[in-house]
C-alpha cells in the first residue's frame, strides 16, 4: 500500500538500541552460553585432570580455577562503578548486567570445584561461604527484577511519586477544614491521623507493606456508625480516599524496597568477600 | 527608545510616545530577575544607550537613568490609536483625543499587540487588569479570571495556592471544557476544584461589569457574584491591523509575515518607519541599532552602512572577484528564483544567517545521507546530482539560479543523493530556520520550492527511467492539501486512483478484520501510498488516515495511469516492488483468526503511541514496564553526561499495556518548539536530534509550545567532585542530578550567576557510544525507537508475547 523513505537506519540503529530484548536474554542469551560452556569445561576437566592425592586448591588444577575465580571476582565487583560512570565511549550497562549475572553463577562451579570440595572451619572457607552468599542475595535480585516490574508499574496508575505525594498533601489540606465542625473525639482522631508519619516504620513494615499502628486506618474505624451527618459523611469519604492514597505510596515504597534489599547484602558481602580473599590469597602464599 | 535617544543626541526635535506608564514594556514584564542576553555576540552595539547582558532590574534602570540624563522628550501614558496624513505632516491621535503633528514617524511598537478587552459593557472599569505580576500581592478579594487558556489558569492557580492569602478565586470558561490549555494545566485546574480551592465556572461568559460586582451570563440565565478584581486573559491583538490601518503592507497575509521595508526601514507608507520586533527583528540589540540607524537615515546619513555589514563582509570575503557586500547582495537577489521578491533589508537579514561559498569544478557539496537540514540555492554556476546510489556517472544538472537539498527543510532527514560543482559555482546555503522564515514571507518562494521538492519526490519515487518533462504532467495537477487528526484520506474498498505523498506529519494504515480496525502499518513523512491501485487496478486494500495535523500532496489517478501507459518498463518494475507488500497484507488477512486478543491489543497499543506524540516523533525514549526497576539510573546517566541536569523525567508520561513514554524529547519531524525562538537557537543536528544551541536567552517560548512539556528551564549546576572521591569518601551529591538545594548552595558559594537557559535532550549527539539513558539501564527496559521501525506488526506482537 505504501512506501517508506529511503532514510538511513543502519546507522541510527547502531546509535540507539533498538533490539528489545530483556538483560536476561540479551544478544540472544549469549552470555548464558559462554557461562555454561566455561562451567562444563570446568567438570568435564576435573575428570579428566588426574592430581594427586585428590583434587585441591593447591595444585595447578586449583591455582588455574582460583586465578580465574578471583580475577572474575574482581571484575563483577566493578559492575558498581561501571554502573555510576558514564563515558562517551560505547558499552552497555544491560550487557554488562547480563554478563554479571552469569559468569556470577558460573563461579559457582569455579569456585566450588577449586576447593576440591574440600571445606572446614578456616579463612578459605569463610571465602567461599561470603562468595556463595553475593551468589544467593543475587539469585534473589534476579527473581525480584524479572517478577516486581509490573506490579511497580500497576500500582503507579500513570502517577509520579511526587504526585502521589502532592495528592495526599491535598487530601490532608481538605481534611483539615473538612474536621472543623466535627465533634471532638472525632476531629481528635482526624488531628492524629494527620499528625502521624505515615511513613515512618521498621524494615518489616516497609518490606510487607504492613503498617499496624496507622492513625488513618484506626480513624476510620472511629466514623463507623457516624453515617447520617453530612460532615462526618464527608471526613469519612476523605479519610478513606487517604486510606487508599497512602496505600498506593505504601505499596511503591514496599515493591521498591523489595527490588533493593537484596543489595544491602550484595554489596557488603561483596566487600568483605574481597578482604576475606585477600586474606585467602596471602596465607596461601605466606605458607606455601 | 534608542531611536529618541539619537534623535536626542542629534538635536532633532522628537518625542517617545509610550502607552504604559514606562517604557520597553516588553522587557519590563519579563519575570522578576530574568537574566537577559545580548546575542549575536559577534554583533557590535551602536545606540546611545547602554546595554549588556545582565539582570533585568538593572537594565531597565540604566535605560529610566540613561534616558532621563539624555534630555529625551518622553511622554508616557499616551497611547496612539491612529496616524493619518502624509510624509511631512502626520497627525497622531492618542486615546483621550490628543493629537501630536509630526514630519516622520518611527514605529517601535513591538510584536505583544493589545490584550484582547471583555466585549460587555463596563469594560473600562478600573478593577479589570489583564496582567498578573505577582499572585502574592492579593490578599482577602474576590477575584474573577476570564479567560481559558494556559495564561488564565496559570494565574487563577497562582491566586489560589496559598490559602491564607484568603482569595476567593473564580475563573470563567466560555465552553464546557479547557480546549485551549495544557492538559498538565486542566488537571491541576481540576483538582484544585475538587478541593474547593476555587470556583471554576463553566459555559460562562461576562454579560457585565459594576463596581465590585461581576453579572454573568450562565446556562441558566443571568447571576450577579461579587467581584473585586477582574483579570482578563482572553489572549491579545497582534498589532497588524492598527499597522495595516496606518496604510502600510505586508509581504504576505501569512501570519509570520514583516511590514514590507526599504533598506532605511521606510515601509510603503512614505515617511512611516518600521523597527524592532515588528519588523523581524526580535532580538533587544538588532532593535536598539535599527533605531539609531532610522534616525541616522532620517537626517540624511545615506551613507551609514548598517551594523552588520562587517559580519556580511566577512561572510562574503572568500567568494572570487572582491565584489562588495552590495554587489553580492545583488547578485544572489537577481541571479536566485526564490529571492528575487526580497527587499534589501530582507537580503541582509537573510544572509545574516546564511553562508555563501564558491566551490571549484568537481567539489563535492554535499553527499548522499550525510546530515543536513540546510537548503541551497545556485548564485552561479551550476552542480550535478548523483541520482543512482551505484553508479556514480549518472547524473542529473541543477541550473543556476535554482535550488537542492530543499528535502532536508521539509522533513529534517538526511541528504538523498550527493552533490558535486559541475563547473566553478557559487552557493548560498540557508540555514533550516532562515528558510522557513523566507517561505512564510515571501509567496513566491513558498510556491517555486514547493513546485521545485514535488517534481524531486516524483522522480524519486519512480527511481532512474523518468525525466522531469515526463512527471511535468503530473506536477501541474499535483495539489497540497491538509488533513486533520484521524481524517482518512484513503477508504478501504474505494476505486478511487488518486495517489498521494506525505509532505508533513504521518499516517496510520489499517485494515478491516472481521469488524475491528486493525493497525497496520505507519508512514512517516516523505512515504508514499496509493500506488497499488493504480499500478494494478485493483479497490484499496487498506484505509488510510492521518496521524496527526498533516500534509498531503495528491495526484489524481489518470495522469498516473498515462504516464505508466508511456513507460510500460516502469510498470513492471512496480509491479515487482509490490509484490512483498501484498504478500504481508495476504499473511494478516489469513492469521486473523489465530491471534484474536493480541490483534487488539496490538492496534491499542499503536494507537496509544500515536496519540502520546509518536506520530510526529522520529525518535523517542520509550520504556518497558515489565522490566524497569525504578532505578532511575536512566536519569543519572543523562544528567552526568549533560551538564549534571536530566533531560528525562522517567515517571512522568503516559503507560499502556506496560509500554511507558515518559517526558523526553520526540525529535519531532516539524518541532513545534523551533516556531518561535527570537534566536532561532533551536536546529536540527547531523543525526535527526533536535537540540538548543548556546544562543538561547532563556525567554521560555520554546517550552511553551512543545506540546509534550520535554522543555525545562534551569540554571548550569557547578561541577561536582569526582565520582571516585565520592565512592570513597562521601564528597558531593553523587551521580546522577545533584539535588535543587545542593546547585543553589554551591552556585552562591562560587558567586556565579548563571542564567536560566532551555534545555532539552539532543539525543547524546557527540557522544560516540550513543543515547547514555538507554546504555546505563541495566535491564534493558529503557529503548529509544524510530517510530516507523518500532510500529510494525512484529515488534509489537512480540511485545505483547511476553
Ligand atoms: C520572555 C521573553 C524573554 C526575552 N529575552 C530576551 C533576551 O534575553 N535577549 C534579547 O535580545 N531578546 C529577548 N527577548 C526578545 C525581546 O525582548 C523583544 O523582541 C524586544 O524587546 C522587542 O523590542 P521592540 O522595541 O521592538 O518592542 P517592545 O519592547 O515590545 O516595545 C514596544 C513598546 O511600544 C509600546 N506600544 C505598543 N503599541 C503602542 C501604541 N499604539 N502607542 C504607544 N506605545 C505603544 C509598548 O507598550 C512597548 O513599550 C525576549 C522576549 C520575551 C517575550
Ligand atoms: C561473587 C560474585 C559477585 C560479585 C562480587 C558481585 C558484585 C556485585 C556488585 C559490586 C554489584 C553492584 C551493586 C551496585 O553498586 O548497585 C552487583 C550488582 C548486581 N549483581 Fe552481583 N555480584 C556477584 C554475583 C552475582 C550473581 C551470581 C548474580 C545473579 C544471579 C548477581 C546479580 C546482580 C545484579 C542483578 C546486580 C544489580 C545490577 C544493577 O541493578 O545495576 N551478582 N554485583
Ligand atoms: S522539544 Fe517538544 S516539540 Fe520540540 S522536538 Fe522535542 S518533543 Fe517535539
Ligand atoms: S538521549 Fe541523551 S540527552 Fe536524551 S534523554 Fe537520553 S541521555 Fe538524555
Ligand atoms: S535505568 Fe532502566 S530500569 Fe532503571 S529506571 Fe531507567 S528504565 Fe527503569
Amino acid at each position: 500500500m505504501a512506501s517508506l523513505p529511503k532514510a538511513n537506519f543502519a546507522f541510527h540503529e547502531r546509535r540507539r538500541d533498538t533490539d528489545h530484548e530483556s538483560f536476561l536474554a540479551h544478544k540472544g542469551f549469549r552470555w548464558l552460553k559462554i557461562a555454561t560452556a566455561l562451567m562444563l569445561v570446568v567438570v568435564v576437566s576435573y575428570f579428566l585432570v588426574d592430581v594427586e592425592p585428590r583434587h585441591n586448591g593447591g595444585s595447578w588444577y586449583g591455582y588455574t580455577l582460583g586465578t580465574i575465580g578471583l580475577l572474575l571476582i574482581l571484575w563483577l565487583s566493578l559492575l558498581g562503578v561501571r554502573k555510576r560512570k558514564m563515558t562517551e565511549k560505547y558499552f552497555s550497562l544491560k550487557g554488562w548486567t547480563s554478563a554479571h549475572v552469569y559468569l556470577g553463577l558460573a563461579l559457582i562451579v569455579i569456585g566450588t570445584w577449586h576447593t576440591g570440595f574440600q571445606l572446614g572451619w578456616n579463612v578459605h572457607t569463610l571465602a567461599w561461604a561470603l562468595m556463595m552468599l553475593v551468589i544467593l542475595s543475587g539469585l534473589y535480585g534476579i527473581v525480584v527484577y524479572s517478577v516486581l516490574p509490573r506490579s511497580l508499574s500497576n500500582n503507579r496508575r500513570e502517577m509520579t511519586r511526587e504526585q502521589m505525594v502532592e495528592g495526599l498533601d491535598a487530601l490532608d489540606r481538605q481534611l483539615e477544614t473538612a474536621a472543623q465542625p466535627l465533634d471532638r473525639d472525632l476531629s481528635d482522631a482526624v488531628i492524629t491521623a494527620l499528625d502521624q508519619d505515615a511513613f515512618k516504620a521498621g524494615v518489616i513494615a516497609r518490606l510487607t507493606g504492613r503498617y499496624p499502628r496507622c492513625a488513618t486506618r484506626k480513624a476510620l474505624r472511629a466514623f463507623d456508625g457516624t453515617g447520617g451527618n453530612e460532615a462526618a459523611d464527608k471526613v469519612r469519604s476523605l479519610l478513606s480516599r487517604r486510606q487508599a492514597q497512602l496505600e498506593q505510596i505504601r505499596r511503591h515504597m514496599k515493591y521498591k524496597a523489595l527490588l533493593e534489599v537484596w543489595l544491602f547484602v550484595h554489596i557488603p558481602a561483596t566487600i568483605l568477600l574481597i578482604a576475606a580473599l585477600t586474606a585467602h590469597v596471602v596465607s596461601v602464599f605466606y605458607y606455601w | 527608545m534608542s531611536a529618541a535617544a539619537r534623535a536626542a543626541a542629534l538635536g532633532m526635535p522628537h518625542i517617545l510616545i509610550e502607552k504604559t506608564d514606562h517604557l520597553s514594556d516588553t522587557i519590563y514584564k519579563y519575570q522578576k530577575g530574568k537574566h537577559v542576553m545580548a546575542t549575536p555576540s559577534n554583533l557590535v552595539l551602536r545606540s546611545d544607550i547602554d546595554f549588556d547582558a545582565g539582570k533585568r532590574e538593572f537594565i531597565l534602570d540604566t535605560w529610566d537613568t540613561q534616558i532621563a540624563d539624555q534630555s529625551v522628550n518622553v511622554k508616557l501614558n499616551a497611547e496612539v490609536v491612529e496616524i493619518t496624513g502624509e510624509t511631512g505632516n502626520f497627525t497622531l491621535k492618542l486615546k483621550g483625543g490628543e493629537e501630536i503633528r509630526a514630519e516622520a514617524v518611527v514605529m517601535a511598537i513591538g510584536t505583544q499587540g493589545n490584550p484582547n478587552k471583555l466585549r460587555c459593557p463596563g469594560a473600562d472599569l478600573p478593577l479589570i487588569q489583564y496582567q498578573l505580576d505577582d499572585p502574592g500581592e492579593y490578599y482577602d478579594e474576590h477575584i474573577t479570571v476570564v479567560g481559558s487558556g494556559d495564561a488564565g489558569i496559570e494565574n487563577a492557580l497562582g491566586l489560589a495556592a496559598d490559602a491564607a492569602q484568603g482569595n476567593v478565586v473564580t475563573i470563567l470558561n466560555r465552553s464546557a471544557d479547557f480546549a485551549r490549555a495544557k492538559k498538565a494545566n486542566v488537571a491541576l485546574l481540576e483538582e484544585a476544584e475538587k478541593e474547593g480551592r476555587l470556583i471554576v465556572r463553566r459555559e460562562t461568559e461576562p454579560a457585565e461589569v459594576r463596581e465590585s460586582e461581576l453579572v454573568l451570563n450562565t446556562r441558566d440565565g443571568q447571576e450577579a457574584i461579587r467581584c473585586d478584581r477582574i483579570i482578563a486573559r482572553t489572549g491579545s491583538q497582534p498589532p497588524r491591523g492598527f499597522v495595516e490601518a496606518v496604510g502600510i503592507e505586508f509581504t504576505s497575509d501569512d501570519r509570520a509575515a514583516f511590514p514590507k521595508l526599504t533598506p532605511s526601514f521606510e515601509t510603503t507608507k512614505n515617511g512611516v518607519h518600521v523597527i524592532g520586533a515588528l519588523a523581524g527583528y526580535p532580538l533587544i540589540k538588532h532593535c536598539m541599532n535599527q533605531g539609531y540607524d532610522v534616525i541616522e537615515f532620517l537626517n540624511g546619513n545615506t551613507d551609514l552602512k548598517p551594523a552588520d555589514e562587517p559580519i556580511l563582509a566577512e561572510k562574503f570575503a572568500s567568494l572570487p572577484g572582491n565584489r562588495s557586500v552590495e554587489e553580492w547582495l545583488e547578485t544572489f537577489r537577481s541571479n536566485i528564483v526564490i529571492l528575487q521578491e526580497l527587499s534589501p533589508l530582507q537580503m541582509r537579514e537573510l544572509m545574516l544567517d546564511s553562508t555563501a561559498r564558491a566551490y571549484r569544478k568537481g567539489e563535492r557539496i554535499f553527499e548522499r545521507n550525510a546530515p543536513g537540514s540546510s537548503m541551497f540555492a545556485i548564485a552561479e554556476g551550476s552542480v550535478s546530482v548523483e541520482v543512482n546510489p551505484n553508479d556514480s556517472s549518472v547524473t542529473v544538472p541543477i541550473e543556476q539560479g535554482s535550488i537542492f537539498g530543499e528535502v532536508g527543510l521539509v522533513s529534517g532527514r538526511r541528504r538523498g543523493a550527493t552533490i558535486h560543482a559541475a563547473e566553478d559555482t557559487v552557493c548560498v546555503e540557508f540555514t533550516r530556520g532562515a528558510a522557513l522564515k523566507l517561505l512564510a514571507t515571501a509567496p513566491s518562494a513558498n510556491r517555486a520550492v514547493n513546485r521545485i521538492s514535488i517534481e524531486r519526490q516524483l522522480l524519486q519515487m519512480f527511481g532512474s527511467g523518468l525525466t522531469s518533462d515526463d512527471v511535468a504532467e503530473l506536477v501541474e495537477t499535483a495539489e497540497v492539501q491538509d488533513k486533520h487528526a484521524g481524517e482518512v484520506v484513503i477508504k478501504e474498498g474505494a476505486d478511487d486512483k488518486d495517489i498521494y505523498i506525505v509532505r508533513r506529519g504521518s499516517m496510520i494504515v489499517e485494515k478491516n478484520l472481521g469488524g475491528h480496525e486493525v493497525f497496520l502499518s505507519y508512514l512517516p513523512a516523505g512515504s508514499y501510498f496509493g500506488e497499488m491501485a493504480v499500478i494494478d487496478g485493483s479497490a484499496r486494500t487498506a484505509t488510510v488516515k492521518a496521524a496527526i495535523k498533516s500534509e498531503v500532496v495528491r495526484f489524481p489517478g489518470e495522469a498516473f495511469v498515462a504516464l505508466l501507459d508511456r513507460k510500460p518498463q516502469i510498470r513492471e518494475r512496480a509491479l515487482r516492488d509490490m509484490k512483498d507488500r501484498r504478500e504481508v497484507n495476504s499473511f494478516i488477512e489469513s492469521q486473523k483468526h489465530s491471534f484474536g486478543g493480541a490483534v487488539d491489543l496490538y492496534s491499542k497499543t499503536a494507537q496509544f503511541l500515536v496519540d502520546n506524540g509518536i506520530g510526529e516523533a522520529t525518535d523517542v525514549l520509550l520504556i518497558d514496564e515489565t522490566l524497569c526497576v525504578g532505578c532511575d539510573n536512566c536519569e543519572k546517566a543523562c544528567a552526568d553526561s549533560h551538564e549534571g541536569l536530566s533531560r528525562l523525567d522517567r515517571e512522568a508520561g503516559r503507560t499502556y499495556a506496560h509500554l511507558h513514554v515518559p517526558t523526553s524529547c520526540r525529535h519531532c519531524e516539524h518541532p513545534h518548539c523551533m516556531a518561535d525562538c527570537p534566536p532561532n537557537a533551536i536546529k536540527r543536528g547531523p543525526d535527526g536530534e533536535v537540540f538548543i544551541d548556546d544562543t538561547c536567552i532563556g525567554c521560555g517560548n520554546c517550552q511553551r509550545n512543545c506540546p509534550y512539556g520535554v522543555i525545562r528551564l534551569d540554571a548550569k549546576p557547578p561541577p561536582k567532585p569526582s565520582l571516585l572521591s565520592w565512592l570513597l569518601f562521601g564528597r558531593g551529591p553523587g551521580p546522577g542530578e545533584a539535588p535543587y538545594k545542593w546547585r543553589k548552595k554551591k552556585a552562591e558559594e562560587a558567586g556565579t550567576e548563571q542564567a536560566k537557559l532551555a534545555i532539552k535532550c539532543d539525543m547524546c549527539s557527540g557522544i560516540d557510544g550513543g543515547p547514555a539513558c538507554v546504555r546505563a539501564c541495566p535491564t534493558g527496559a529503557a529503548i529509544r525507537v524510530a517510530p516507523e521501525k518500532f510500529l510494525t506488526f512484529t515488534k509489537l506482537v512480540q511485545e505483547d508475547a511476553d
